[in-house]
């Protein structure tokens, strides 16, 4: 095991250099480079004038040298300086990124459970037409982008002019005062639907094939109740594949965090992203990209973990 | 100004509609009725998904190629006094109806949702098409022969799915990169594959006859060649392959994203196909590797990489309208689908038929995509 974990730490610092060494290459490249230098001393100075002062501030290094200070300085935790709002990158980051855990804390509070158990019930009687039905309704989930069912939502439940005005269209008020159902309702389940139909198909597979198995079979023959063998005997190693789906769901959920937050204009992650990539903050933007990195590494790392110890009949190829 | 009653809407709009309607009967009635003859496509009509799916997306396909009759009106024409008019509204100096309204600069909605479905029909199959050649050359060899290129390879796809899609499109798709040769370089290196993935696939088949070989692989690289040139925009004489600069980079990011996965789906299937008892006997007869990947394994592999490229296909929509909700789309004024939603949203707590038809037109494309990917699905896990 512990062979097996130094391996993907091994992999994971090495993919996540890769990672933060392209992006740094991206954020840096010559225009960008030119139009911030425009932006910070006017915009009406000449091209002699954009190289003397990217020569002045270090722009024209090596890259390498360059990224290296740039890591060298995210390791003691100094993210630099934003432009765009003016103040270091860790004083902006961090609350932003409360606001965007406290949504995807209820993102999973609702979706998961929704998920397992729309996954569940199509699963247990595969073929059936309660299957087809919950089938069908998590593929039309799985069709549904986060930009579409947010403004389907928008229009049913918020609209002035046709709605039913139950939620507040805007979340900006939850990132201020805290979330409640009229705030933050839309917000949540938007995301929410795009991601249960793909959990609630892993899931169905999982009972599915879980539910053919001999032991089951073995159990029904004992006259154990169909309800406790879906309980007692299936669920536990229905759960396992979902597991991992539901933890390599969360950078999926990223795109959707950002949409969503700039469609209900709740001023998280997501849309400190947007504000950085759309400002040319090349600092705040890097400090972005690592924290999404992370996440998805971190992600990928638990997920591999937690699938080795659920199941234990998984021999650990280290 | 005079407004359609919402009846006659509906009845103008299924009229509007009409040469559709009568491709999709022409197209689904012939097929239905010759489907045990047609092999695999044949097999979606004998689901009621299978035939819902297919039908969505045909509707969508011909509506993207009769775009222009289709329409009432240039989705680009501005009616100032149709400014976020509702639904049904009848222009009085033309006389024509805004079927569903005007959006914020008085342009028809209805017209742009019916042309928007040309971006993403034009880009969407192709994306999914060059990806599939870049995932299938790579990934055959990876899985067949494993060792330090697997490793590689399968390193380098890792990271680009780490990689989350959102901050890709926002450093691939921006007015700066145009400026720099990476979406050149990205589309020289691309672009080669299905050259690339053609001359293998009869190079490995024919090699042994040079006369036959030469035959078909000389047009091939005339056509291929000449598609590779005017596509990468290196030699273009006819105009017609040269993409606009940010259609291209919308293009390549696409495929950037998507090659990945259908690598890993490709190497997967590889790996489980290569231990059956037919490839054994090839090895055995002393065919080559590269005539056991293609002549072999893929057949084998033709099912499930089916299925997914219809999936495949509608999540390239989706990420087509990410692309667009985010004012990275083809350009500002492009009628697709995410772009409108994007204009449409700004407005929606006052006006809401702008943002929905687009909406709900990209929802129903998807849905009928990945419903036709089930009942695929299930057809073929029969034999």
């Amino acid at each position: 095991m512990l062979a097996f974990l130094l391996k993907r730490l091994g992999v994971m610092v090495l993919t996540a250099l890769c990672l933060t060494l392209v992006v740094f290459a991206l954020v840096n490249l010559k225009p960008n480079l030119v139009k911030l230098a425009k932006e910070q001393t006017g915009s009406r100075i000449t091209e002699q004038q954009v190289e003397v002062w990217l020569d002045q501030n270090g722009f024209n290094r090596p890259l390498g040298v360059r990224y290296a200070e740039w890591l060298g300085n995210v390791v003691r935790g100094d993210f630099g300086h934003s432009t765009r709002f003016n103040a270091p990158v860790s004083e902006v980051l961090w609350p932003r990124l409360w606001l965007t855990a406290i949504l995807m804390f209820w993102v999973m509070v609702v979706m998961i459970p929704a998920a397992l158990l729309l996954g569940i019930l199509a699963g247990m009687r595969e073929g059936s037409a309660q299957d087809r039905a919950l089938s069908t309704v998590a593929i039309a989930t799985t069709s549904t982008p986060e930009y579409v069912s947010g403004v389907v939502l928008t229009v049913i439940f918020a609209s002035q002019m046709v709605g039913l005005q139950w939620f507040s269209g805007s979340a900006t008020k939850a990132a201020e005062e805290g979330p409640t159902l009229y705030t933050f309702a839309l917000p949540v389940l938007t995301i929410a639907i795009y991601g249960t139909g793909y959990i609630a198909r892993m899931t169905r597979a999982s009972m599915a094939e879980v539910m053919t198995q001999q032991y089951i079979r073995t159990a029904r023959l004992k006259g154990v109740s169909f309800r406790m063998i879906v309980l007692r005997h299936a669920l536990r190693n229905a759960l396992i594949a979902p597991f991992t789906v539901i933890m390599l769901q969360f950078p999926w959920l990223l795109t959707g965090v950002v949409i969503v937050e700039s469609l209900f204009n709740y001023r998280g992650f997501g849309w400190l992203l947007i504000e950085g990539a759309a400002n040319n903050d090349i600092d705040l933007l890097l400090a972005c990209s690592i924290v999404a990195v992370m996440i998805v590494l971190v992600t990928q790392l638990i997920s591999d973990i937690g699938y080795v110890y659920l199941n234990p009949r998984i021999r650990v190829a280290a | 100004m005079e407004v359609l009653a919402p009846g006659a809407i509906v009845w103008q709009v299924l009229r509007q509609f009409g040469p559709v309607w009568l491709g999709m009967l022409l197209v689904m009635g012939a097929s239905f009725a010759w489907r045990h003859r047609l092999g695999t496509y044949g097999r979606i009509y004998e689901s009621p998904i299978g035939i819902i799916g297919f039908g969505l997306v045909l509707f969508w396909l011909l509506t993207a190629i009769m775009a222009d009759w289709v329409a009432v009106m240039d989705p680009f024409v501005q009616v100032r006094a149709l400014k976020n008019e509702p639904p049904g509204t009848i222009d009085p100096a033309s006389g024509l109806a805004f079927l569903f309204g005007g959006d914020s600069l008085g342009r028809d909605v209805f017209s742009r949702m019916v042309h928007g479905s040309r971006t993403v029909m034009a880009i969407a199959p192709f994306a999914t098409l060059f990806a599939y050649m870049i995932g299938i050359t790579l990934g055959l060899p990876a899985g067949y022969v494993g060792g330090w290129f697997d490793t590689v390879l399968s390193f380098v796809a890792n990271l680009v799915l780490a990689f989350p899609v959102i901050l890709l499109f926002y450093l691939l798709v921006t007015p700066e990169i145009r400026q720099t040769a990476i979406p050149g370089t990205m589309a020289a290196v691309f672009f080669i594959f299905p050259v690339l993935f053609v001359a293998v696939f009869l190079w490995s088949r024919f090699r042994d006859r040079p006369e036959v070989l030469w035959l078909y692989l000389l047009p091939v690289i005339v056509v291929g060649g000449f598609g590779y040139l005017g596509l990468t925009g290196l030699w273009d004489p006819t105009g017609l392959l040269t993409m606009a600069p940010n259609t291209l980079n919308v293009f390549l990011a696409v495929v950037f994203i998507t090659s990945p996965t259908v690598f890993r789906i490709v190497r997967g299937l590889t790996l489980d196909i290569k231990t059956r008892d037919y490839v054994a006997a090839a090895q055995t007869r002393g065919e080559r590797p590269w005539y056991i990947m293609i002549w072999e394994i893929l057949p084998n592999a033709r099912g499930p990489l089916i299925v997914d490229a219809c999936l495949r296909i509608g999540y390239t929509t989706i990420l087509l309208g990410t692309l667009g909700f985010f004012g990275l789309g083809v350009s500002p004024e492009s009628p697709d689908w995410g772009s409108t939603i994007n204009e449409g949203r700004k407005l929606l707590r006052i006006y809401v038929h702008p943002a929905l038809p687009p909406a709900l037109a990209l929802m129903s494309l998807v849905l009928g995509l990945n419903l036709l990917a089930d009942a695929l699905r299930e057809q073929t896990m029969r034999d």
